[in-house]
């Protein structure tokens, strides 16, 4: 009899269970239908045929590929191939200088002791607090003042602040996987009669690898999300848009519904290498919050 | 250490005191001290620099000191050429350049500051080398101390110049104008623009200016916001974290792949689709009427309420993923003892969230909270792109703020559109020590900041 009524009650419990067991995937499959859904909602549109932001179905009610297609050949309003260049162009320079910046600073910073370093550490965190672009104007000024503001300078005035601006100030990941390093490697290296040079390019960088990865990819992918800067440095100047700049320029009122589709399509065309360049990053990045040398 | 003989240091104090004849000289001659030491090559590059920086202050430099104190004198007008027989336009003084170029020479002067101390700490170290008859190292040798010895200094060089000009003297360059009248009436070219004082700020502090009116409803906003935004998506994503976390979950490979998703994709699409969704026609009014769950659109972004809870809840769309893969991590290494006694007690599970799972976290990831609550004080993406700070408000310093602006989307728009550079710098500088007084509170809690050394 007691054996009975326990086991009822067990079985009472398991079904209670297996009941909220499935709610809580049923709740995360709307969670995830939520978080797609916006995805899934221009990749959508991307292949409607109708023009305009508006549409009167959710789902479009006939497809094409001719947003693709015009997007890529239709270049004499909004040229997206020549911005998909301009950015691709600004990316790659400006990831490989913003590297070297971030990896020199990083290691000075973590494997040196001098006298100026704990003053710039404290200095660096200051300016970290001031908001990017209340600077930005006068920044625009001093490279109007260089020069750098016409024609195809204005995209080497973008990489100088991509890879110099803000960003170098953000060296704190970096310098805190070099800090993870042994110490001893490097003094074993110098007994051996190593300079710090070598100890820099021979040691060090081979053990950062994680770290190096992390900060080439952050900083290719800076120039394809940022689009306050850009603005401000190219102005109206659509030959040296960016994509970022572009596309919200499609939206603007008086493009929106000639364009609304076709910057779907744009949106999917960057957004494809940019996630895939994002998954490839959150793996380095773990391995690199991980430490270098594993025991 | 060595005990360094204290006259011994080489130092810009005891270079004065200290030094001997060619030493002192050295501070009028640059390099002196080390072209008499044989250290050619050293001391012509002192020199060189002594030279041009006089020749920069002579041609240039003081003229634009004087104009930077001035902010320039004359505004351009039309003046009668006798010989031409016609009205001619005349150059006035452009304030903005006055100001510019007035930060930049302050910039190079402290250049020269540096530079003239360092040859004085090079003659005197060539001078105590030379008593001690050691070896003064060539220039050849200064060049190889910089792979070895010296190398902060060769890897440090460039990306200082960079902060120094794309960060440092902008900022100084803007903070100045807080203290100046450049708004939208004070146009240069054309028109001149003078020093002022703290007039800005008092107006800002004056809560009976539209200035100030404006000011202290979007202070309040951006505090609400960022009190939200960082809260709800920290809560919210623990606990997503924490229902994929779950042993009985299935398939949380791909639960968290679909939430990854959402970050991979350029925040500025995203935000710009979920724009155009959420307006009166667009997909999501659309789908709910399909569904037939509303009949008249829902006004997410015209009424101030509804934007207002709109943007945070797209910026959970946002958020959430970030703080899941950001916990997910830290959740696993709480002490299972902790929920094993907790059970035992008797605690339900918002019992023993609230009471164990929270604690404990809030204890390990408060410097990563603050962090996110600054971004958030300062995140001009999600606002900007989202509603640009509509729907508008006359009353907020004649509609240059609106109802759903932060400080810092207010400060673009005064700058970028409505040229009111002096106001925007105001609102800089208050961004500024807002971020600062929340960063000191996290990084005097931080054991990184404290303690570096610890455990390397």
């Amino acid at each position: 009899m007691k054996n009975e009524i326990t086991g009822i009650k067990k079985n009472k419990e398991k079904t209670s269970k297996v009941i909220g067991n499935i709610l809580v995937h049923i709740g995360l499959g709307i969670l995830a239908f939520i978080w797609v859904l916006p995805i899934l909602w221009v990749i959508m549109t991307s292949f409607r045929a109708g023009k305009g932001s508006y549409s009167t179905t959710f789902i479009p009610q006939s497809w094409t590929l001719s947003n693709y297609t015009t997007l890529l050949t239709d270049t004499d309003i909004f040229n997206f191939p020549r911005w998909f260049g301009n950015t691709l162009f600004v990316a790659i320079i400006s990831c490989i200088l913003a590297t070297f910046y971030l990896v020199s600073i990083a290691f000075v910073m973590s494997r040196l002791r001098f006298k100026a370093r704990k003053p710039m550490l404290n200095v660096a965190l200051i300016l970290g607090m001031f908001p990017g672009f209340m600077s930005m104007i006068a920044v625009y000024y001093i490279l109007k003042g260089i020069g750098l503001t016409q024609g195809n300078l204005k995209l080497v005035a973008l990489i100088l602040l991509y890879s110099g601006g803000a960003s170098i100030l953000q060296f704190y990941v970096a310098k805190g996987f070099f800090d993870t390093i042994p110490k001893t490697i490097d003094e074993a290296a110098y007994i051996d009669g190593a300079t710090k040079w070598d100890v820099f390019t021979k040691i060090t960088i081979p053990l950062a690898k994680p770290i190096i990865v992390y900060t080439v990819l952050t900083s290719f992918m800076a120039p394809w999300i940022d689009f306050i800067m850009a603005k401000v440095i190219i102005g109206t100047d659509a030959q040296y848009y960016t994509v970022a700049i572009g596309l919200w320029n499609m939206l603007e009122k008086e493009n929106i519904y000639q364009w609304y589709t076709r910057f779907a399509a744009g949106a999917v065309l960057v957004s494809i290498p940019i996630a895939i360049l994002f998954v490839i990053m959150q793996r380095y990045y773990t391995d690199g919050m991980s430490g270098a040398v594993k025991g | 250490m060595r005990a360094v003989n204290s006259k011994d240091e080489i130092k810009v104090s005891n270079a004065i005191l200290h030094g001997d004849v060619l030493t002192k000289l050295s501070m009028l001659f640059m390099g002196l001290g080390n072209l008499a030491r044989k250290q050619i090559i050293k001391g012509l590059m002192f020199l060189v620099i002594e030279a041009a920086f006089i020749f920069y202050m002579v041609t240039r430099g003081a003229g634009f000191i004087k104009d930077f104190i001035t902010l320039g004198t004359s505004t351009g007008e039309e003046v009668f050429n006798e010989a031409k027989q016609i009205y001619e336009y005349t150059q006035g003084d452009n304030s903005m350049l006055c100001l510019l170029y007035g930060v930049i020479t302050f910039f190079v002067i402290a250049a020269f500051v540096v530079a003239w101390a360092a040859s004085l700490k090079s003659a005197y170290k060539a001078q105590m080398l030379a008593k001690k008859q050691q070896h003064l190292p060539t220039f050849i040798e200064d060049v190889k101390s910089l792979f070895d010895g010296n190398i902060h200094k060769l890897l440090l060089a460039l990306p200082i110049v960079c902060v120094i000009l794309f960060t440092v003297m902008p900022l100084v360059f803007m903070s100045c104008m807080a203290f100046t009248n450049y708004d939208r009436n004070h146009q240069p070219p054309g028109q001149l623009f003078d020093w002022v004082g703290f007039a800005n700020f008092k107006e800002l502090f004056d809560a009976n200016s539209g200035l100030g009116t404006a000011f202290w409803h979007v202070l309040g906003w951006t505090l609400v916001w960022a009190v939200f935004a960082t809260f709800l998506n920290y809560i919210l994503g623990i606990i997503l974290a924490m229902v994929i976390n779950r042993k009985k979950t299935r398939a949380k490979g791909f639960w968290r792949f679909i939430f990854i998703l959402s970050i991979a994709i350029p925040q500025f699409v995203s935000l710009l689709v979920m724009r155009t969704m959420l307006q009166p026609e667009g997909a999501v009014n659309v789908l709910l009427k399909q569904l037939g769950l509303i009949e008249k659109s829902l006004p997410f972004w015209t009424n101030t309420t509804w934007a207002r809870i709109t943007i945070i809840i797209v910026n959970l769309w946002i958020g959430v993923p970030y703080t899941m893969i950001q916990t997910t991590g830290i959740l696993q290494n709480i002490p299972g003892e902790l929920y094993e006694a907790a059970k035992i007690d008797g605690a339900n599970k918002v019992v023993i969230f609230f009471k164990i799972t929270l604690p404990y976290m809030l204890f390990i990831t408060t410097p990563y909270l603050i962090t996110q609550f600054i971004g958030n004080i300062n995140n001009f993406n999600v606002i900007y792109l989202l509603t640009k700070g509509a729907p508008a408000a006359m009353s907020y310093h004649n509609g240059t703020a609106g109802k759903t602006d932060l400080l810092v989307t207010w400060l673009y728009k005064l700058t970028i559109d409505m040229k009111d550079y002096n106001y925007g710098a105001v609102i800089g500088i208050m961004v500024f020590v807002l971020s600062a007084v929340f960063s000191l509170a996290a990084y005097r809690k931080t054991g990184a900041y404290k303690n570096e050394e610890e455990f390397q």
